[in-house]
Formats: structure tokens, C-alpha cells, sequence
């Protein structure tokens, strides 16, 4: 008897295959970002089925700001000697003593936004045309008019007015030496779906996805990390709780949620009774203006 | 749980928005942060109301000028499906925008004002779903509120409808009367709906049977790419991976292979770490043949007796993206399944008006939104099937080799004049 019923999650998946089978076999020298949160954790999953038993045909980078969580690093570094891969790491720190950024003066300081230059500074050195991201459409209003394959000019630019119109599953990946394209193969999986797959296919996260004990103190309505990258004012307390990151990026804009969830079963029962999502919890970056990530995005952007 | 994806369309004014808004909080899929954020915008532009189009129109310049220009894609899940919304803008300028939005769509919600009825936007919205095979379509009778929940109303508009789906290649049409401003009929029936004896919006949703919309029968499989691991533990191993287009392989079939017209037998799919005995569309597996045969991207694997065709012409319905309109014996990229080539537009036999229906065969060039029918020829043979019998290998893009841009979108009604 054939099972005709096709569950998301398989459906999901099948098309992030696609997607990545596609740009394997039309541009010269695609990339992965992997930062070792639980998106690119994901993407990085599927990119091994999409071409097993044979390896993953393009290497990895990570933009790194130096701000880290070791938990997230040791994860990212074991992931990458498992699967056989290179990795790349453009460094952010690299970036501020060559003079090619400017770092925010003050305690609140973050080098998120730097990210854009040392991201793009990389693509252009190594020659990439195909950079695969692990954003979701469900995560914010600009992110949800995107396309898969998101076309960037010569200085790495997303003009949101002027995208490629995107039928069927047949994506044009045409483009001119020095321009690239971002592609997002997990487009239309939500929040829900990344963990529903992180449970089915018994995805290893790093440590700080679940509860444990963290010293944090509260700043701007987030809980952040006590981290030797912050500086602590003086109206500000540090306390000792039981936490998790509902998402990971760096350390210093990155929020904790106060969490008893210690595996992905019980985050899924987390995600699905919150009522805030998980940018707006957790990532000071998003807060700035209604169109933050549509400006951060124009300019290069993840 | 099954996966449904559907696409809106219309404009703020036919309460799209609000419909998509009250589907969203409903379902619990709208944040308490996201609707503050729209809150406070709603406030410092001076709104009586919490504008719930805020929460679709994600771009700066969509919010500075008050419309959608661009599709949205939307996320909600109930306990019984999860649905992918397609959220399209209405006006004509945006067909485009549309027709993207609907070409992966398994069923299109057309909304109309009850105080208006059905409208020339209503029946362009049904023209481009027809066209796109878009199997299922709902039309929402919105603003029941403002006739007094009148019944003669909801029935006369349906009967309009009706007689202009007639026209129109629709298999399955369905009419529900809502205010989405009020939540009547919405995810729950309403007692000013009491003469309506049909389900709720998100029950018909949610309950939609589409486990027949996929093509069973035509197996197609165009490969992506070869898989080979040039390792120790896989010495040997050649596998062709690929997205199941269409039909049912299985291991032990009997395939042939376009375009050298060879034979060979499915020895194994395989599906990360192991094999499964079946891959159907939309899977995403890898197939190994016994025989060791050349095969390479933009070849097709299917079966002996049900082959597609294979043509250098193709007739088709065109709808064009462009500011730079398609001329005749102009030249353009075409990717059609993992294939590209080159095409040349032979002939453009008509422009058809998306609001009456009309062809005008006295144009010699389609300007952008427009539609119409073409004859191209492709400088390699393509394996083509009819729109109507299979959405992937009947439709292709035709890309601008000067800009790169994506300029067309063809569905495939034949071969050739």
C-alpha cells in the first residue's frame, strides 16, 4: 500500500534539498554559513542528505565576532572535523585592527551590525558566488518578502523593490562576475519546524539551546550573559538562573529566556505556548526600528 | 502533518489584511511583541484602529505608501495542518507578484466585498488562478456585516461568480460568507451566519482533501546532479539525485532515460543512510540504475511507456515581468526542470486581457503584468508535459541574458504551431 500522506517536515526538507542540489551544480564556488546555532545546525543536516553518501561539496565560514559563547565554538569545530569539511573564519576582530570598521564607543557597544563588512570583505576574497544562510521567513516582516535565492550587487546589496520574481521551484541563479547570490534553503520552515526536525533527526545542538545555571543580568528588557565582552553599569544586577538562548548569535545582543526546557521535546512545548518571537525575546540587534532588518539586510547583511 | 499552501489576494480594501490578521491571532501565530510593534505604529500614524496590515506589509516602502507591492509569505499551523499563505497584492500592476504567488499554490482565496460583489479584480484573481492550475479555489464573502448578514446577498454574489468560473478551467470552487473584521465564520461559525449551513473558513482549510492533486501516474525524474563519493567506503557508488516531478518509482522499475533513449532498472533509491522502497513527488532521494549508463544534470529519467515529450518547439501561455516587453524573434534564457538553453520567441499569437477574457491578436509585443500566448523554439530538445498534466515539467522562466533578470514565466500548453 502506498502512503500518499506527505508529513511538513518531509516536504520541507525535499525542497531544501532541491534547493541545495541546485546551487551545487550551477555556481563556480558556493559557501555555507555556519555559525553553529540551531538554523545552520539544520541547514548543515540537510546539506549532508542532500548529497550523501558522497560528501558536502562547498566549505563553511563563520563571521566571527569574537564574542563568543566556547560552548558554541567547541560545537561548531567538532561538527566541522566530523563531517570532513574546510571551514573559513572571517573575523570580525580582524576587520577593527585593519581599520575597515569602526567599533562602537560605550558599554552597550555591539559589534553586530560590523558583521555586514567582514561578511562581505570575505565572500569577495574567496571568490564566492553562492552563500547559503539559514534565515527564515517567519522570523521578521522584510525577511518574509524575500526570495530563496537573493540576489546581491557588486557591493553586496539586497534591493528589496527590485527582486526577481521566483515561480515553481526553478530559481535563477544568473549573475555577473562580483555579484552573488544569498541563498536561504530553509526559507519556509518556522521556528516550530526547526525544532520538530532538531527532535526527529536527533540533531546535536550546542549546550546553551538547553537549561543551565548562567550568571545574567537584566538589560533593556533582556536577559543577557555575563560575559568577559560586557560590561556590567552599575544600575545593572547580576543573578545566577536557569536559562537557555532561544537563539545564538553574539554574546552581547544575544538574551537568554528563563527555561526549565533541558531537551528539544520540551522546548517544542515552550515554543508552541510563547507569545513573543524569538527575535523579539532575545536579539537586542532587532529592537532599533521597525525596519531594522531591512536596513541591515540592504547593506550586506545575513 | 500535512502541508497547504495557499495564495491570497486583493487589496487593504476588500479586509484581506484583516482576514490574514484574524487567521493569524486566532491561531495563536500573531506575538504579543509583533502586535505591540503594530500597535504603536497604528497609534503614531494617527489610526482609530489597530491596522493589521502592518503586520503584512514588511517593507519600508510598503508602509510608507499604505499598499502591498510584493508577495509575503506567512506561517500558521493548527493542530491538523500547517499552512504556507502566499499573500499577494491585488491591483493589476502586480499580476506579476500574483502569479508568482500562485504558481506554488494548491488553492487560491479570492475575498470580495459583499457590498460590491464580484468585482473586475475578483474575476482577473480567478483568471490567473485557472491559469495556473491553481486546483482549489475559495471565494470569501467579506464585510457581511455591512449587507445585515443578508443571505440574498452572499447567494447572488456566488451566482455572478459562478457564471464567469464557468469559463474557466476550476475543478473545485467553494463560497464561504465571513466578516473577518468581526470574526463571523472565520475559524468559528456564527450566529448571524445562521442560515449558512457550510464550514468555517480554517475548517475548510483544514480539511480540504489535496492527496490527489499530486501526479501519480507520469513518472518524471530530471536529474540535478550526480552522486558520486570518490570514496573508499563508496568506491563504485554513481547515484543521480533529483526531485521527483511526478508518478511513483520503485526499485526493480524498468526506466528509460531521455535524452539518449536508454533502458536500465531502478537497483536502489536511497535516502540519507539507507533506501527506501518508494519515492514519489515531491521527494527529494537519489536514484541508482543497474546499468552503468551516461547520465548527466538536465536528463530525465522515466518509464518506457509513458515518456514526456520531447520537443525543440513549445506553445505557451506567457506572462511577462518585464519593463523591456517581449518582441518577437527576440532571444532569452530558458530553464525548464534543471535544463537551460536558449529560446527564440517565433510567434506571439495573442495578448490576453486577464479582466474580460478578450485576445487581441493585433499585438506584436507583451508589456509587463501582461499575458499571452507564444511559440518558442530551444536551441536543445526539452521533455516537456502539458501544464495541465504536471506543474514542474510544464512550466519554465525565461531569463534577459544582458541583465539576468527573470522576465517570463511559461506554462507549456504544447508542442509547436
Amino acid at each position: 500500500m502506498t502512503d500518499v500522506a506527505v508529513s511538513h517536515l518531509d516536504e520541507l526538507e525535499a525542497e531544501s534539498i532541491h534547493i541545495m542540489r541546485e546551487v551545487a551544480a550551477e555556481f563556480e564556488r558556493p559557501v555555507l554559513l555556519f555559525s553553529g546555532g540551531k538554523d545552520s545546525a539544520v541547514m548543515l543536516k540537510v546539506a549532508e542528505k542532500a548529497f550523501w553518501p558522497a560528501r558536502i561539496p562547498f566549505p563553511l565560514m563563520h563571521v566571527d565576532t569574537g564574542h563568543n559563547f566556547e560552548e558554541v565554538l567547541d560545537f561548531r569545530d567538532r561538527r566541522v572535523a566530523e563531517l570532513g569539511l574546510e571551514i573559513v573564519v572571517a573575523s570580525v576582530q580582524e576587520s577593527i585592527d585593519a581599520g575597515r570598521v569602526t567599533e562602537d564607543k560605550g558599554p552597550k557597544a555591539i559589534r553586530n551590525r560590523l558583521q555586514s563588512v567582514t561578511l562581505l570583505d570575505a565572500i569577495e576574497s574567496n571568490g564566492f558566488d553562492a552563500v547559503f544562510g539559514g534565515g527564515r521567513r517567519d522570523e521578521d516582516k522584510a525577511r518574509a518578502k524575500e526570495r530563496v535565492y537573493s540576489f546581491r550587487d557588486e557591493f553586496g546589496q539586497w534591493d528589496p523593490k527590485n527582486q526577481r520574481p521566483e515561480l515553481w521551484n526553478l530559481y535563477n541563479g544568473r549573475h555577473k562576475k562580483g555579484e552573488h547570490i544569498r541563498v536561504f534553503p530553509i526559507s519556509n520552515w518556522t521556528e516550530m519546524d526547526v525544532w520538530q526536525y532538531i527532535a526527529r533527526e536527533a540533531i546535536e545542538l550546542p549546550s546553551i539551546y538547553y537549561a543551565h545555571r548562567r550568571e545574567v543580568f537584566l538589560r533593556d528588557g533582556m536577559l543577557l550573559a555575563l560575559t568577559p565582552y560586557v560590561t556590567v553599569l552599575e544600575n545593572e544586577e547580576v543573578i545566577e538562573m536557569t536559562v537557555r538562548f532561544r537563539t545564538v548569535g553574539d554574546a552581547t545582543c544575544t538574551g537568554a529566556v528563563e527555561s526549565p526546557a533541558t531537551n528539544p521535546e520540551d522546548v517544542i512545548i515552550e515554543v508552541a505556548a510563547s507569545r513573543i518571537t524569538e527575535r523579539g525575546a532575545t536579539r537586542a540587534d532587532d529592537k532599533f526600528a521597525d525596519a531594522a532588518m531591512e536596513d541591515r539586510k540592504k547593506e550586506g547583511y545575513f | 502533518m500535512e502541508l497547504l499552501r495557499f495564495a491570497t489576494a486583493g487589496s487593504v480594501d476588500d479586509g484581506k489584511s484583516t482576514l490574514i490578521g484574524r487567521l493569524l491571532l486566532d491561531s495563536k501565530q500573531i506575538f504579543e511583541d509583533q502586535l505591540e510593534a503594530v500597535e504603536r505604529t497604528s497609534r503614531e500614524k494617527g489610526f482609530d484602529y489597530t491596522n493589521l496590515a502592518l503586520l503584512t506589509d514588511g517593507l519600508r516602502a510598503e508602509r510608507e505608501q499604505g499598499i502591498t507591492i510584493d508577495v509575503a509569505y506567512r506561517y500558521f499551523a493548527t493542530p491538523s495542518r500547517k499552512f504556507i499563505i502566499a499573500d499577494t497584492p491585488g491591483h493589476v500592476q502586480y499580476t506579476r507578484n500574483m502569479v508568482t504567488g500562485a504558481s506554488t499554490a494548491d488553492l487560491a482565496l479570492i475575498l470580495v466585498d459583499a457590498r460590491n460583489g464580484v468585482v473586475e479584480q475578483s474575476r482577473r484573481h480567478a483568471v490567473i488562478a485557472s491559469l495556473l492550475q491553481v486546483r482549489h479555489l475559495v471565494l470569501c464573502v467579506n464585510k457581511m456585516d455591512l449587507v445585515d448578514y443578508d443571505e440574498a446577498v452572499f447567494d447572488r454574489t456566488c451566482a455572478d461568480f459562478s457564471e464567469w468560473a464557468s469559463k474557466l478551467d476550476i475543478t473545485d470552487l467553494a463560497f464561504i460568507p465571513v466578516s473577518a473584521l468581526h470574526g463571523d465564520n472565520v475559524t468559528q461559525h456564527s450566529p448571524n451566519l445562521s442560515w449558512y449551513g457550510g464550514p468555517t473558513l480554517l475548517h475548510h482549510l483544514e480539511h480540504l482533501y489535496i492527496g490527489s492533486d499530486r501526479n501519480l501516474i507520469d513518472s518524471r525524474f530530471p536529474v540535478q546532479w550526480v552522486v558520486r563519493p570518490m570514496s573508499d567506503k563508496f568506491h563504485d557508488y554513481r547515484g543521480y539525485a533529483g526531485q521527483v516531478a511526478g508518478g511513483i518509482f520503485r526499485p526493480g522499475d524498468e526506466v528509460l532515460v531521455l535524452p539518449s533513449g536508454l533502458t536500465s532498472t531502478i537497483s536502489a533509491i536511497d535516502l540519507y543512510g539507507g533506501t527506501v522502497h518508494e519515492a514519489m513527488s515531491p521527494d527529494s532521494v537519489t536514484i541508482r540504475l543497474e546499468d552503468d549508463i551516461d547520465i548527466s544534470r538536465g536528463d530525465m529519467i522515466c518509464r518506457p511507456q509513458n515518456a514526456p515529450t520531447v520537443t525543440q518547439e513549445l506553445d505557451a501561455m506567457l506572462c511577462w515581468f518585464s519593463e523591456k516587453p517581449l518582441q518577437e524573434n527576440a532571444k532569452y534564457a530558458l530553464k525548464h526542470t534543471t535544463r537551460s538553453v536558449r529560446a527564440v520567441v517565433r510567434n506571439l499569437h495573442y495578448r490576453l486581457d486577464v479582466n474580460s477574457l478578450h485576445r487581441d491578436e493585433t499585438t506584436g509585443s507583451l508589456g509587463m503584468n501582461d499575458m499571452g500566448r507564444v511559440s518558442l523554439r530551444v536551441t536543445a530538445p526539452l521533455f516537456v508535459d502539458e501544464y495541465r498534466r504536471n506543474r514542474t515539467t510544464g512550466s519554465f522562466i525565461l531569463i534577459d541574458e544582458g541583465t539576468n533578470e527573470t522576465v517570463g514565466a511559461g506554462m507549456i500548453l504544447g508542442t509547436g504551431d
